[in-house]
């Protein structure tokens, strides 16, 4: 099986991607875990009925047009394919309805978009604790709100956007527990001016603000020291704001403090990254048509850094340009015109962001958890026991995987990498960009052997020839 | 350029062959220096299957295999670290009587040697040890007294324990240039020079750079064996397992995952230190463990990965004295199964810098092999 572009993730940026470089001519193969377009941010777009769309609002029900495009685009569309691998030759290794197989692209977009930062503090691992994108998901995908009233702790846009859409779904949250510090707001104002310069973005902010209060929704700010109480599953959210310890009774608890890029596959390709102060996390490098490092393999969306989803579209469109430069499928002249609009709107929609770094950059308490605090939670390993390898000598993320096992588990480090990074770089007194992160190793995700087994590389003759008269 | 240190000894490369190499040095009382481009244990030495294996040497592996083997079953006493060395049997499993025959004639040719560590296992003995191996299995070689280690926590310890003894270690500096001044080598460095009365050669699969400067290049082949570990199963196998006709080497850890290797090699990069899977050849090595555990059909694949080894063409490595230059001493080259000799080769490499000569029967190591003349026939010998 070969094409000319794999896009990785059909969310806005894949989704946009992908219909660029079909409309171009080129033989476009989307690869989507989800059974249907749009990502997380549009999930559902297409099936969603009615009341629940507009509970969700206009910028959610945005999406129905980028989803639309990209079925009349003509690209080749794989739901329900999880890739587990791409390779130096950009061979594509996906494994759909349990069989494994392999595409050969000439070129890669990553589009895998952002993963909810780490949350480390004591008792996050309990039953009963989730974060505030898993319940937005059950949200849109299935119309699922909590019977019983959440408690939203954390910080971050996500964190208000959800309170007011379980709102508005009649499943207001019994409180909102916010972790940004007295002080924040007025630090971060100073990129307020550059902010207006994105349209609709604060107007909205406001808006929800206003919304959460006329509702009645608790809202406690400046809120420190964060536990969650509970022997085999939560109980209750305790805390420290306004100069007194409270505590807030639910069993269930979202937890939230933004999204980061989910670096898996870019690492995997080792393609260069750097530590963002402003993100507090670390972005792959690339260039202004959001290649990578490594030729050929583009990264569009959130997964090139914090940009939201309609950043998310414009980039995979350039990425998409950079793809058809690339493969020289296009007229240069032309794709430099249309790539100058494209960057003049990411500039304006992106104006907003430093604001939004500033003012719900994650909190202490999770960026240097307690001793105590689990901080992989695959193979149970403590802030603690990282902190005491350290001490012996344990010079980096890497090492730490074979002293602790940390890292090691199913979930490939996705939800203790940067925690480990971070606490590692404090402790050494070194930056982050220093200590680096996890090595990732394929398969992205876990894989039953027996696939494996079978995996079907496309290697026999008639395979071969078969796929040849699919591309032509 | 700048002097960076000055020791009696220069060890090139920081894998667990450097670092025990360097580690014995101290403990005669000698001041060491080790070079490392990398990190220590960044290659082959940190990221092996980890077999503390005797079973299945090459004939004259076996005098040193077996050397080491005493270091490991106390090998706290040497580095105040267990390396997570757990003793198990070793087996090799026969799948039809052809290899239950092959691996009768290896029995009786260790045994013939002297040796009687490797034992025969006939089915029911086989079943006995690994009640989880699949029916059609007929047999099997085991060495009982062997073992596993965690590669990482093994060299790190060797590196700790050498620091602890005074031995400097510089990572992330890459040796370059070698000149000699009357009795002091001076080792250039992307970060200055080191001088040292004596040089040791633990480069691994870049061990050439330094052989080629002395005028007896050494193909070296850079090569990436591959590995897998699966999610945690329940506890089925307590033994090393391999085949005999197919690459395989299988064991479940105390923590129920299982590390699956065997040799199926991946592609390495030595020039950016880079590794890429080849999961068209991990398929079959997914499909052996299946057919020899059928337990494992139900496995789940958490992560795959290979390290960069340095392998010599007959398969077996260069250890001892250079064959150009007074004060030089080699050991690479260890093709895939250096891990257990760790302990056993630094100790030899520090008898030969401290003293000039060893008893132990090295050789057919010689890097004399590949300059020419010299042939030694039992280096070449066919392994079983």
């Amino acid at each position: 099986m070969r094409c000319d572009l794999a896009v990785i993730g059909a969310g806005p940026a894949g989704l946009a991607a992908a219909t660029r470089a079909a409309e171009a001519g080129l033989a476009v193969e989307l690869f989507d875990e989800q059974p249907a377009p749009g990502g997380q941010i549009y999930r559902a777009i297409e099936t969603v009925p009615a009341p629940r769309r507009a509970l969700l609002g206009p910028d959610y029900a945005a999406g129905a047009a980028l989803a639309a495009a990209f079925r009349a685009s003509g690209a080749g569309y794989r739901p329900g394919a999880l890739v587990w691998n791409v390779d130096s030759q950009l061979n594509v290794d996906f494994s759909q309805d349990g069989r494994s197989r392999q595409c050969r692209a000439r070129a890669v977009v990553v589009a895998t978009g952002a993963i909810e930062r780490p949350t480390p503090l004591p008792g996050w691992t309990l039953p009963g604790v989730t974060t505030a994108g898993a319940l937005q998901i059950l949200l849109k995908a299935q119309g699922l709100v909590p019977a019983e009233g959440v408690v939203l702790a954390g910080s971050g846009p996500l964190l208000l956007l959800l309170a007011e859409q379980l709102t508005r779904a009649g499943a207001a949250p019994r409180a909102i527990v916010e972790t940004v510090p007295r002080g924040r707001l007025s630090a971060a104002a100073r990129h307020l001016p550059a902010a207006l310069r994105a349209p609709g973005y604060l107007a909205k902010g406001l808006a929800m603000l206003r919304a959460l209060k006329r509702a009645g929704v608790p809202f406690h700010r400046g809120a420190e020291a964060l536990a969650i109480e509970g022997a085999d599953h939560a109980e209750a959210l305790s805390f420290t704001a306004g100069g007194r310890r409270q505590r807030i009774e639910s069993r269930l608890i979202a937890l939230h403090q933004g999204v980061v890029p989910n670096q898996q596959m870019t690492r995997l390709l080792r393609c260069e990254h750097r530590w963002s102060d402003g993100q507090r996390c670390f972005l792959p490098v690339v260039d202004d048509w959001f290649e990578s490092s490594v030729e050929k393999v583009f990264v569009a969306g959130d997964g090139a850094g914090i940009g939201g989803a309609k950043s998310a579209a414009l980039r995979g469109r350039l990425a998409a340009l950079g793809a058809l430069r690339r493969l020289g499928a296009g007229e240069d002249k032309r794709l430099a015109g249309e790539a100058a609009a494209l960057r003049g709107a990411l500039d304006k929609d992106g104006a907003v962001r430093p604001l939004l770094e500033a003012l719900y950059a994650p909190s202490a308490q999770i960026l240097a958890p307690a001793d105590d605090t689990l901080i992989c939670r695959c193979e149970e390993v403590t802030a603690g026991a990282l902190r005491k390898a350290v001490a012996l000598g344990c010079p980096g993320p890497n090492q730490a995987k074979s002293f602790l096992r940390c890292g090691m588990g199913p979930c490939q480090g996705r939800l203790c990498g940067l925690a480990v990074s971070e606490v590692i770089a404090a402790e050494r007194g070194e930056p982050q960009q220093t200590i680096d992160y996890y090595r990732i190793r394929p398969p992205l995700k876990p894989l039953p052997l027996a696939e494996l087994a079978a995996f079907d590389v496309g290697d026999d003759a008639g395979d071969e020839a078969g796929d040849d008269q699919d591309a032509a | 350029m700048a002097l960076l240190a000055r020791a009696d000894v220069v060890v090139v490369g920081g894998g667990l062959h450097g670092c025990s190499a360097a580690l014995h040095c101290a403990l005669r009382g000698l001041s060491v220096v080790v070079v490392e481009k990398n990190t220590v244990a960044r290659h082959a030495s940190g990221v092996n299957a980890g077999g503390v294996r005797r079973l299945g040497r090459h004939p004259a592996e076996i005098p040193i295999s077996v050397f080491s083997m005493k270091l490991w079953h106390r090998i706290a006493e040497l580095v105040d670290d267990d390396c997570g060395f757990q003793p198990a049997p070793q087996i090799k499993v026969a799948e039809t009587e052809a290899e239950l025959a092959a691996l009768s004639e290896r029995a009786a040719l260790v045994r013939g040697l002297g040796y009687e560590h490797e034992e025969l296992l006939d089915q029911a003995r086989l079943r006995e040890l690994l009640p989880a191996v699949a029916e059609h299995c007929v047999g099997g070689l085991a060495s009982m007294g062997d073992g596993y280690a965690v590669p990482y926590l093994t060299t790190f310890a060797f590196q700790r324990k050498a620091r602890a003894l005074g031995v400097r270690f510089f990572e992330e500096t890459r040796a370059q240039e070698l000149t000699r001044d009357g009795t002091v080598w001076r080792l250039s460095t992307d970060r200055g020079t080191v001088e040292a009365e004596t040089l040791v050669n633990c480069g691994g699969a870049w061990a050439n750079l330094v052989a080629a400067r002395l005028g007896e290049p050494a193909p070296v082949e850079a090569i990436a064996p591959m590995m897998l570990v699966t999610a945690r199963l329940p506890h089925f196998c307590d033994a090393v397992v391999g085949a005999t006709g197919r690459p395989l080497s299988f064991k479940q850890m105390p923590n129920g995952t299982v590390v699956i290797g065997g040799g199926r090699r991946g592609v390495a990069d030595p020039e950016t230190d880079r590794t890429d899977l080849r999961f068209a050849e991990l398929r079959l090595t997914a499909r052996t463990a299946a057919e020899v555990f059928p337990v494992m059909a139900g496995a789940t694949i958490v992560r795959g990965w290979a390290g960069i080894e340095g392998r010599m063409p007959d398969d077996i490595p260069v250890i001892g004295p250079s064959t150009t230059e007074e004060r030089v001493f080699h050991a690479f080259g260890f093709s895939a199964h250096g891990f257990q000799l760790g302990p056993g080769v630094g100790s030899i490499m520090a008898e030969l810098v401290a003293t000039g000569a060893t008893q132990a029967p090295i050789a057919p190591f010689s890097i004399g092999r590949f300059q020419g003349g010299g042939s030694l026939a039992a280096a070449t010998a066919p392994v079983h």
